[in-house]
């Protein structure tokens, strides 16, 4: 890809040759993917296939096994007064939570790429690499990879080193990448799943996420994701398409599927509706499957639902007709 | 490896999104509004259809050269007992009225226009209300200021404006001629295209509810001979075009030496010049918006991509996956990015120059989409590997067709982009301002786009160089088409306003309007 041996100087003349990004373009693009409008079946269609998406998700300091129970106890069952509702992607809790959230799962634990709706198996996340600033040393993110990998966890959550990438200290994060998508490895050789959250909100600019973007692919990631939740911005439509433009460049060159994760701030199934749409007019509806596209969120799944209410018997309900977490 | 295909067979696909024609009450037939009133034509009235669907929507009437005279007399006496006498501030408000109407109205306008046009509602609803009603706005404002414009202190309005405007975005070429006329204190007689004139109609409504002075809008509605009488008529102080070069050049001969003042807009032939260091996906879409926005039935379209010979297959190759994912169909619908062909004369045009560019030996590319069986259409097509000799490369198509020519050099760029008789627009994309400075300059081109491509503003002049025409709409310079400066001598063509027009030979211009392109 960067033509013989990677090195700094070769990573570095390659993220800086990218095409720029003109921000007014992007955002008129992504404005107008907004405008695209759903009805009825597309969108009782549509509000399945989020939910199916979601990585329910908590990542408060107060995190206890009992919050984290509820949380997978809503994971499998969205909505106790209507039981087709489907079964979301994954639950994404701390490190050391893995083991509650496994045992909370108990059979129902697994792949969510095998079986669906309502008996769709749901994965466990963990974030990692000193969540969510990611200020530690290599060692302590490897170790903190290392655990939640023991503990189960079957997709890891990591956060690239935004001071080493803003200071153009390119190759470093590149071999943290590299280093904790080993730290991934199972006793047995398979992999967890490693999503690279570049934290979007202090890349500041889009030529910066274009080329974060590449760089986590480059190194080995099987997801980019936008956004940690704790900064603001997190995600927004126009980052979102720009990493799925990333995604779809790379796939026409390799032949290779990237996943990607628009993280934070998503709230609505109006909002949710309009990624969706992205996603199929970007890399095309291959993608809006669990492997490939999730939503990380926990506000999002409780407005899902209300509106999944509302399609089938035809009256909005309120807040207390949805369980909390 | 270029099996992204997206949204075909989609979850969009699912359903349908049209928007609701119940919001329009039309009338079974229209006359012609003169002094502020409903009057029958004296010409044979005529259909006005739905280019998506071939159905009939309403009959229009005719005006034939007496009922232009009565437009002109009502025009000149609602000037000389009302509109000249009203301060600028009164002006204002009027303007400031009527953009709120256009706003309280804009779906209906909306749909209105999509339904007569066929351009999709996407782009009536978020482009052209928006821009009539930001129009009105932005002259309202100027009414009492215009001895800012640039003409010393008090210039004065040149009287009645007879004012033609093209089918390609009905209602806002209305804006674009009346708000600035109204603003500096003309009054008007304007003549909408004939396959167009539905919102003009609409408009009319929006003028009485609006409370202006009776004669001070009046519409004659009709084909070429109407527009012929009016802008023959002698008691015209000035000639308003935007249409085709052809006609533009029979209007500047009728008017040559009556002292009427002329403002064209005319064709086009605008390069999109795409360098190696453009951000390349959005450059794509400007590709798009530049030549598929409104089917490519754009006066300023940048029918002629210049593209670095280094970049061309990527750029090409992600065009074509682009233009894959444009949703062909009916206008009323919210999803659909390209709607009908206004006529089937302008249809059979763009074929024939198509098959002529085929012919000629480019390589010519068709999105894949489904044509619809009844209605105007003509799918996306890009024509690779054309040369600047090529007819395709140096005429106006006025439909969605892109011919995609090469260059090596910025050199090479600025020379082919300039190699056209028209010269209204251009667009450069390149992540360098140094050098889309430096290019801008050199290209003869009276609007440039870098790194976006047709957007609009009232606050920006707009018009072209050579072949496109003379004089600028919008801003301050828009204004100033429609004024005289304090001390200049008075119009020749204030002729007395008798029916002398009547004994005149009423058309030796002959196509107005059909087929007029913007």
């Amino acid at each position: 890809m960067l033509g013989g041996d990677l090195t700094e100087r070769s990573l570095r003349l390659h993220l800086e040759g990218l095409s720029g990004v003109d921000a007014v373009g992007l955002e008129q693009r992504a404005a107008g993917l907004g405008t695209r409008s759903i009805k009825t079946t597309s969108k009782a269609w549509a509000l399945d296939k989020i939910i199916e998406l979601i990585d329910l998700t908590t990542l408060e300091g107060a995190d206890t096994p009992g919050k984290v129970r509820s949380l997978v106890a809503k994971a499998l069952t969205p909505d106790p007064s209507d039981l087709t509702a489907p079964r979301v992607a994954a639950v994404c809790v701390y490190g050391d939570m893995v083991p509650d959230a496994i045992a909370a799962l108990g059979a129902a634990h697994g792949d969510p790429a095998n079986g669906n709706g309502r008996s769709g198996l749901v994965s466990v996340a963990a974030v990692a690499t000193a969540f969510p600033s990611g200020r530690a040393s290599l060692r302590v993110k490897l170790a903190d990879t290392a655990d939640a990998v023991a503990n189960g966890a079957d997709e890891i959550d990591m956060v690239i080193d935004r001071g080493a990438f803003l200071s153009g200290r390119y190759g470093e994060v590149f071999e943290q990448i590299v280093a904790v998508k080993e730290a991934c490895r199972r006793d047995d050789g398979s992999y967890a799943s490693l999503k690279v959250i570049l934290e979007t909100g202090e890349l500041n600019t889009y030529d910066n996420v274009r080329r974060a973007s590449w760089l986590s692919i480059l190194a080995g990631g099987d997801f980019i994701k936008t956004s940690t939740g704790k900064v603001a911005p997190a995600a927004t439509l126009p980052v979102t398409l720009l990493m799925l433009e990333v995604v779809r460049d790379w796939y026409r060159l390799t032949g290779e599927r990237v996943g990607v994760k628009p993280a934070g701030g998503i709230r609505t199934s109006k909002d949710a509706i309009k990624y969706l749409v992205t996603v199929a007019e970007t890399v095309g509806e291959q993608w809006l499957q669990p492997h490939l596209f999730r939503f990380g969120a926990s506000s999002l799944l409780n407005d899902v639902l209300l509106q999944r209410q509302k399609l089938t018997t035809g009256r909005y309900s309120g807040p207390d007709y949805v369980t909390i977490d | 490896m270029n099996d992204i295909v997206p949204a075909s067979g989609s979850f969009l696909e699912y359903a349908p999104a049209p928007e609701s024609t119940s919001i329009l009450h039309l009338k079974k037939s229209y006359g012609l509004f003169i002094d502020g009133a409903w009057v029958a034509g004296h010409g044979k009235p005529f259909a006005s259809i739905s280019p998506a669907t071939e159905k009939h929507i309403a009959e229009i009437a005719t005006a034939n050269a007496k009922d232009v005279d009565t437009a002109v007399v009502a025009a000149r006496r609602a000037y000389d007992r009302t509109w000249s006498k009203l301060s600028g501030a009164d002006r204002g408000k009027y303007l400031f009225r009527i953009a709120r109407l256009v706003q309280e109205r804009a779906r209906e306008l909306a749909v209105a226009e999509s339904l007569d046009n066929g351009k999709p509602i996407k782009e009536s609803r978020d482009v052209d209300v928006p821009l009539v009603a930001a129009w009105f706005f932005y002259y309202a404002g100027w009414a009492d200021k215009l001895d800012h414009v640039g003409l010393g202190a008090n210039p004065r309005a040149l009287g009645v404006a007879a004012q033609i405007i093209p089918w390609n975005f009905p209602l806002l070429m209305l804006a674009w001629k009346i708000a600035p006329a109204l603003a500096a204190g003309n009054t008007v007689v304007l003549k909408p295209a004939e396959t167009t004139s539905l919102t003009a109609l609409l408009f009319a409504e929006i003028v009485q509810q609006a409370e202006l002075p009776n004669g001070v809008v009046n519409l004659v509605t009709g084909a070429g001979e109407t527009g012929a009488a009016l802008v023959r008529h002698p008691d015209v102080n000035k000639v308003a075009f935007t249409g085709s070069t052809a006609v533009g050049r029979e209007i500047a001969k009728a008017v040559a030496g009556t002292g009427k003042k002329v403002t064209l807009e005319l064709g086009g032939k605008a390069a999109n010049i795409v360098f190696d260091d453009a951000p390349i996906d959005q450059a794509v879409e400007g590709i798009v918006n530049g030549i598929f926005f409104n089917q490519g039935h754009v006066c300023c379209a940048g029918s002629r991509l210049l593209v670095q010979e280094s970049i061309h297959d990527e750029v090409v190759d992600r065009l074509k996956a682009r233009l894959a994912t444009l949703r062909l169909g009916d206008p009323l619908d919210k999803n659909t990015d390209i709607g009908a062909i206004n006529s089937r004369e302008q249809l059979e045009r763009i074929r024939e120059l198509s098959d002529i560019g085929e012919a000629e030996g480019a390589e010519r590319w068709t999105a894949p989409c489904v044509i619809p069986e009844n209605g105007f259409w003509f799918a996306p097509t890009i024509f690779d590997n054309v040369s600047t000799s090529s007819r395709i490369a140096r005429e106006e198509i006025f439909g969605p067709v892109l011919s995609v020519l090469t260059f090596r050099t910025p050199a090479e760029a600025i020379a082919k982009a300039n190699n056209t008789p028209y010269g209204l627009s251009a667009g450069i994309w390149s992540d360098k301002g140094s050098k889309i400075l430096a290019v801008a300059d050199k290209l003869r081109a009276g609007v440039i786009w870098a790194n976006t491509f047709n957007r609009f503003d009232p606050a920006s002049p707009f018009g072209g160089y050579k072949e496109s025409g003379y004089g600028r709409e919008g801003g301050r310079q828009g204004l100033a088409a429609y004024l005289k400066a304090a001390g200049s001598a008075s119009s020749s063509a204030k002729a007395p306003t008798s029916v002398r027009s009547s004994s005149r030979k009423p058309t030796q211009v002959r196509t107005l309007a059909t087929g007029a392109g913007k």
